[in-house]
Order: structure tokens, then sequence, then C-alpha cells
């Protein structure tokens, strides 16, 4: 059985924690062990916010090592470059193209970076951009970026997207299931997954 | 609960759920605790199984002693808190360990190495060694499950409460456990005894159970040489690791052919059984994150290890970390990191604190301040919070200055705390400030919520952690009662009056409270309500930045071109104008008022029905800032009278905001 990283990482508020757990969920039903870390507290409110999962046939350390975590699923374009040091060189990296600017862009004090996704590729990674917000946008429930996100997360890793649908249909709030499900597979269908 | 339908028997829980769930199935009784992260999940789940009654305290202290009066009646009961609230309940811990318990006890202390939501990151296993207690460490979600209930079997049968310490990287990494345990019964039976030796500590009873603990503390650590999960896992010997918690894990996945004593009981500890696995491998080392605890210990039992010359104290571990410790190897993953602006978190839009603290900036007075969301503000731009210690620290930390400095400090600085705060502890700070005829001026900022744990009820919140309405603590009269003359109310959002009130109390020789009261725009009623928006009319903009002062993610900077400044009517030297995100906006008019050129107004066609445009805020901050005698009797006769009205249907509300609550964090 394969395993895997994965680094959720974005902005507090975008729904990285339900994004996490859903992945998680579906790769229990799919028989995998893992562990999944996250921070929560003072680091919620607007800050830069990760959830790490690591999955395999057993998994100790909650922890995602040096250059260790195969895939990045950036919320926000540039938090994607702020944990380089988690990924290595072939890692793929799925981004959200949405910009979320921090205080000191805000307020003109810095600039937003410029040219992240090429600085990406010029790193060697396998970048996935991914318009999540506009898509959400288009099926009528912002709130569901997020998953667009985890669907196109789902093309690479081992497990069937009928785990994903199943776990959505659990776990999203009631009324939300189908437009949920509908950015899940929005997001799949951008990575090559059917 | 979790996983319900996962399909094989199988749930994935944090370690906050599990040791709920864990707490059930050991038929805890009575639980009570203080928000604090990473601990607070445990009760906001614990309260949604049957049968266990659960509160949130005012402070660590009182949480402790409710737990205690619950076992000395003959149930099991339990009590939870992060790493420095033990330091607050420290004082029931170190008596309980003499008078033992009835019902198990057990106290949960989640440590937070590398301080990612605390103020120090104090190793509380110093604690099990200090008050003589016996201390459970599990390394994940299921073992904390385990080891909780285990704890309460211990607690019963060696008469003594018992530690469980977490860790962030614990508390807060689910993992999967096995689904459905059986609950079990107490040996205990529910009543009250009469045993003055053993539970009156008077010193000639103390004095006798002193030797009782001792005895105590003997048999445990003989019991610790075969209890299950101090356990050896044999490998290779050259190396062996001795190891505990979440540093068990790193250790596997650093060295996963190493033998191993993992010990789930780290305090006390069994010589026999440590002396025995550093016999038979020939390069011993400790592995533990902070202090170097069981390392002292083993060495003071004469055994040759290595351990901290190596492993670092300072932060959380990782496998990584350990490996390079032990090998001297560097790791060689990771990509070069790119230079970015750092994203620092930061007070909501349309947060109420953001007014207070824009007005004692301009007030320019040194600020004593304290442990909440509104540590923030010690954070550029608004740069408004000089001190801050611990809970409740704001209030009597002011008094010390007002002494040390006298008429100078007059003016000049101010405390500001903030309600459940307040409450916690920074109540005796203000009988301190009126008994020794201090001066100072304390702002308290109610929010009616524990906000920065995740919006926990609180003494003034006007319902229970259970989802029943109480009776909310009027704060204004409390401060009176306690002997404060000068107790004025306002309303944060409104910029003028906040600071003008400030700047009138600062300035006055004796002591005051301003209540500053404007509701936490993460309660669900506030959430729920229809708001303005408001947004920047560009053209008259001239980029004077004060609305970008307060800090407000909504308020943005937009650079324009030249064209595109000239064809705005721009002067020469402004190069763009300020914007507000209709996203993010709350509406809370606090950058409207610092326009002093009309150029923020409510955005057409995107505010609610309401004609008449307020602040959005507790109806009672609408109170003028002087206030006549009578009305103030009027609000508090309101106001303490009975339980807070609309809260009829508060039970449902509550319940259905606890369980969305948990869906949204997962």
């Amino acid at each position: 059985m394969s395993g895997g990283s994965i680094l959720f990482a974005g902005v507090g508020g975008q729904g990285i924690l339900l994004a996490s757990e859903i992945t998680s969920y579906a790769l229990m039903a799919a028989g995998f062990d893992l562990k999944k870390s996250e921070v929560h507290g003072m680091a919620q409110r607007g800050g830069s916010v990760t959830a790490q999962l690591r999955y395999g046939s057993k998994v100790y350390s909650p922890l995602i090592g040096a250059g260790e975590a195969d895939i990045l699923v950036a919320f926000e374009l540039m938090e994607s470059l702020r944990y380089m040091q988690m990924i290595g060189p072939g890692s793929r990296v799925i981004v959200n193209t949405q910009r979320i600017l921090p205080p000191s862009v805000a307020t003109g004090q810095q600039k937003y970076p410029e040219g992240v996704l090429e600085t990406l590729n010029a790193r060697g990674l396998s970048v996935f951009p991914v318009n999540a917000f506009d898509i959400a946008r288009e099926i009528g429930e912002l709130r569901t970026a997020n998953m667009v996100l985890v669907g196109a997360l789902s093309s690479f890793v081992d497990v069937a997207p009928e785990y994903f649908i199943d776990v959505i249909d659990q776990r999203v709030k009631k009324g939300f299931e189908k437009v949920n499900a509908e950015a899940f597979t929005r997001g799949r269908s951008l990575t090559g997954g059917i | 609960m979790s996983g319900k339908n996962s399909g094989v028997n199988q749930i994935l829980l944090s370690g906050n759920e599990a040791i709920a769930l864990g707490a059930f199935e050991a038929g805890v009784k009575v639980a009570s605790a203080y928000p604090g992260t990473p601990s607070t999940e445990i009760l906001e789940n614990l309260v949604k199984y049957e049968g266990v009654y659960c509160e949130w305290a005012p402070n660590e202290k009182v949480a402790l002693e409710v737990a205690l009066g619950a076992s000395l009646s003959g149930v099991r009961a339990l009590a939870t808190m992060k790493h420095v609230g033990l330091n607050v309940a420290a004082d029931p811990l170190f008596t309980s360990a003499y008078t033992g318990v009835r019902g198990g006890l057990v106290i949960v202390t989640a440590d937070d190495p590398d301080m990612h939501s605390s103020q120090n990151e104090q190793d509380n296993r110093n604690y099990a060694f200090a008050a003589k207690v016996p201390m459970l460490e599990p390394s994940d979600p299921a073992e904390a499950r385990d080891f909780l209930k285990l704890g309460y079997e211990i607690s019963e049968k060696f008469d003594t409460p018992v530690l469980l310490r977490t860790t962030t990287r614990v508390a807060h990494v689910k993992g999967i456990s096995a689904g459905g345990g059986e609950v079990a019964v107490s040996s205990a039976t529910p009543g009250l005894i009469k045993d003055p030796a053993k539970l009156v500590m008077l010193p000639g009873h103390a004095r006798q159970r002193r030797a009782v603990l001792e005895n105590r503390m003997a048999d445990i650590r003989e019991f610790a040489g075969s209890f299950e999960h101090n356990r050896v896992e044999w490998n290779w010997k050259k190396v062996g690791f001795i190891t505990s918690g979440v540093s068990y894990l790193y250790v596997k996945e650093a060295f996963p052919d190493a033998s191993v004593l993992k010990l789930g009981m780290v305090w006390p500890l069994n010589e026999r059984l440590i002396r025995d696995f550093a016999d038979r491998v020939e390069d011993l080392y400790i592995v533990e994150e902070l202090d170097p605890f069981l390392e002292l210990h083993i060495k003071a039992m004469g055994i040759k290890c290595k351990g901290k010359e190596l492993v670092p104290s300072i932060g959380e571990l990782n496998a990584d970390r350990i490996r390079s410790a032990i090998t001297g190897e560097v790791p060689s993953g990771g990509i070069a990191p790119v230079e970015l602006p750092m994203r620092p978190p930061n007070m909501c839009p349309g947060c109420p604190h953001r007014g207070t603290f824009h007005s004692i900036r301009k007030l320019k007075l040194f600020v004593s301040g304290d442990i909440g969301c509104y540590t923030l503000a010690a954070l550029p731009p608004l740069k408004a919070m000089d001190m801050c210690v611990c809970m409740g620290a704001s209030v009597s930390m002011a008094h010390g200055i007002d002494k040390a400095l006298g008429r100078d400090a007059l003016e000049k600085a101010v405390a500001v705390i903030g309600d459940s705060t307040f409450f916690h502890s920074g109540i005796t700070g203000l009988m301190d400030i009126v008994y020794n005829k201090g001066v100072s001026t304390v702002v308290i900022l109610d929010n009616r919520i524990t906000a920065m744990t995740g919006q926990q009820e609180n003494p003034a919140s006007g319902h229970t952690l259970m989802g029943e309405p109480a009776r909310e603590i009027d704060i204004e009269a409390l401060c009176r009662a306690i002997g404060v003359k000068r107790v004025f109310t306002v309303n944060p959002h409104e910029l003028k009056r906040t600071e003008a009130l400030i700047k009138r109390e600062s300035e006055r020789p004796e002591p005051s409270v301003v209540i500053a009261r404007a509701a936490c725009v993460l309660i669900p009623e506030h959430r729920k309500k229809k708001k303005d928006k408001y947004s920047v009319n560009t053209a008259k903009c001239v980029a004077c930045r004060q609305c970008l002062s307060i800090g407000c993610p909504a308020v943005e900077w937009v650079d324009v071109t030249p064209e595109e400044a000239a064809e705005l009517g721009y002067r020469e030297k402004q190069t763009g104008h300020s914007s507000i995100n209709q996203v993010m906006c709350d509406g809370c008019r606090q950058c409207f008022q610092l326009c002093k050129f009309g150029a923020i107004n409510l955005t057409a066609g995107a505010s609610s029905n309401k004609t008449k445009k307020k602040a959005p805020a507790d109806k009672r901050t609408k109170a003028p800032v002087k206030k006549t005698a009578r009305s103030v009797a009027k609000k508090r006769a309101k106001g303490t009278g009975k339980p807070a009205s609309t809260k009829k249907t508060s039970k449902t509300t509550v319940r259905g905001k606890s369980v969305k609550k948990a869906v949204r964090k997962k």
C-alpha cells in the first residue's frame, strides 16, 4: 500500500481544516492509516494556517519532514511559496489562484509577490493552478472553493472518488452536499481525474 | 460522533475528541475547565455526550476545585486546562495530593511546545514531580483515550489525583481510534462521607497525610514497573531510546531499527525497569521535548545516558530534528525558501477591540495588557499594548506602575483586559487598586464571550456550556460592589466617545473602570445579523491613510497609474486610494468615522432594511456615557434580577451552535 504526505496551506477562514478532514476520512475509508496535524487558536485569526496529513500502511509522526510533502495544496496564491522547505523537487503543487492580501500589502507597506506560478515552475515543481473561487461562484456557493481543491487533489491520491463523494455526503453541512460534490467533481476534472 | 458511517469500526478523532470520548467511557460525571489552547475542545466535545455535567469555570483553580469536590462526593471528575492554567490551579493540585480522592480524579494539562498559542513554553511534567502525583503521557489520540480511562483506574486504586499531559501535537492531531467502547463504572459510591483526618488539611492532619503521600508514591513507583504502557520494543541493541509522548512517534520515524523504552507513565519512574533497559543497550539516549525531565531523574539513578547535550530543549521536536541531533546529519530535503510578506493573525473585520485600541493609541497611553484576541493590538499598525504577562496581570501591573511612579503615572498608563480574563483573575487586582488607594483606570473589553479560544461562554454571556440560560454577571454592578465609584460603559465602535471617556478617566486621580461593550463579530447572533457595508468614493479619497491606520483586514490600499490619478483629479503626489473589501466589511463604521473627507459612505444597495444607522452592538451599549444614578439603578435591576431576555430558545440555539462549530472546525 502506497502512502504519502499532503500539506494544506492557506489563510485562516478558508476551510482548510474541513478540506483536510474530508481527505482524511476518504483515506481512512480506503483503508489507510493516517495522522493529521493542525494548529488552532491564535493562528486562526486571519493568519497563515496549515494542516499536515501523512498516510500509509502505518504512520507514526504527525509532522511532515523537510522536503517530504508529495503534494502541497495552497488555498491562496502566495501561501504556495511559504513552505518550500517542506516540499521537494517534483512535488505537486495545487494552487488556488485567489489572492488574499496580508496586512502589510493591504496597507501598501509591501508588495504582493509577482510571478508566483513562474517561481513555482522554476523550481521544478508540477504546478496545477486552479481558479477555485470562480468555480465556486459558478456553482453558486462561494464556500465550496475548498472542495474544488479537494477534487483537484483527489486525482493524485490512491483512493477512488466514490470514497470522497461518500464522505462529502456525510460530513458537510446538511443541504450543501450537492454543491460540494459538484465542486469536488469540477476540481477533480481539472487535474485529469474522472 | 465522528465516524459513525465509516463502514469499518474505526473513527477519526483528535486527541481532544478522544479524551472527551475516553471521559464519557470512563463514566465521568462532572467536568470543569477554563478554555485554553490546546485543551479547549475536550469539554466542547464532552458536553455532547449524555449524562456528563460540563461547565466553563471562571478559572482553572476553580475548575480543579469543582472537580475535586465532585470526586470527594464519590463520582468520577475531570478538570482540563492549558499548561499555564495549571499554574493557576497549582494550589488545589498540591494539596489534593494530600487528601486523595473518592471518585477518580484526572487533571488534563495541555502543554504547548513551540508556543503556537501561548505566552511561555513551560513543561508541566515538573508539576507531577513537585506535587507528587502520577502523570500519564499519551503519544496519539488513541492512546489519549485509553490513558484517560486508565487514569481513573489508577486514581481510584491508589487514592490519588492523576495528571494526564498532552501537547499540541497530541491534542490537535487527528488519528484513527477503535469505535464504540463500554462505559465504565466508578468503584466509589456517590454520597458524602465525613473524614476530617483525610479531608481537612489542618497541620496535624496534613502531617499524617504527608506520610501517606510518600508511601502512595512508593506503591505507584512499584506499579510503574509492570504498567503495560511502560513498554520495551526490542530491536537492535546498539542504540536504545527512552522516550514518551509525541517524541516516541518521532523516534520511531527517525530510528525504526532501534530499541525503545516507551514510558506511558512519566512520573513516578520505576528504576528497575529503566536500569534493565539501560543495561541491555549499548548507547542510551533520552529523547523528550522541552526540559530534561526524564533525563535528570534517570541520571540521578546513576544511569549513563545522553540527552539534552544533543536534543534541543527549545521548541517542538520532529523526526528530522531528532535524527540530526543524534547522528549529526543535516536534513537534506526541501527547496530554497522564498522571501514573502508575513501573514500574522489579525483582529477580525468589525472587531470592537480595534475601536478601543485606536482611542488608546491616540492618547499615547502605556498599555498594561492581557491575554486574549486583543493581545494582537500589540502588532502594527495599532501597536497599542506595552505589557502582557499572564491572565489578569494587566490590572495588578497597572497598580504597580501607579505605586512606583505616583502622580507621574497619571494620564499615562491604563490597564486593558477582556471580559473573560477579568472574571478569570482581573477582579482580585481591581480589589487591590480600590483597597490600597490606587488610581488606575481599567478598560474592560466586554465582547460577551471568550473569543480567542473559539467563542466559549463566560459568566457574562448569559448561557452555560450546557446550553442553558444563565444569569449574566453584571460587570458594572460588580465593579461598583468592589468599591469603584467611577464605572462607565461605552460602545467602542463610537470612536470619539470612547477616546473622550478613556482620556477623562485616565486623568482623574481615583480608580475607574471603562467597560467597552460590543459583541464579538464571531458570535452566531452577530453573524446572522444583516449588516451595512461601507465603500470608498475614490474621487473624494485624498490618501490620508487614516482608515488604514486601524489595520482592518477589509480596508485595503490600491495603487493607481498616473493616468488614473489624473482622471480622478488627484493632486500630484497621490498615487492611490483606499478601498473597502465588500465581502469582508462588517459595517462597524469605524473607518467611516475616521474619514474626514467624506470619502467613506454606505454602499448603495448593500445595506439592510434598517433605516436608522447605528453601530452594531449590544443594546445595552447605547446608554450615554454620563449616566444618572437612576438609569444605573434601573439597569442594574434589569441586568441582575433574572436570566437574560431572548434566552428562551437559547438551549437549542446554543446546541445548534456547538454542533455547527464542530462541523466548521472539521
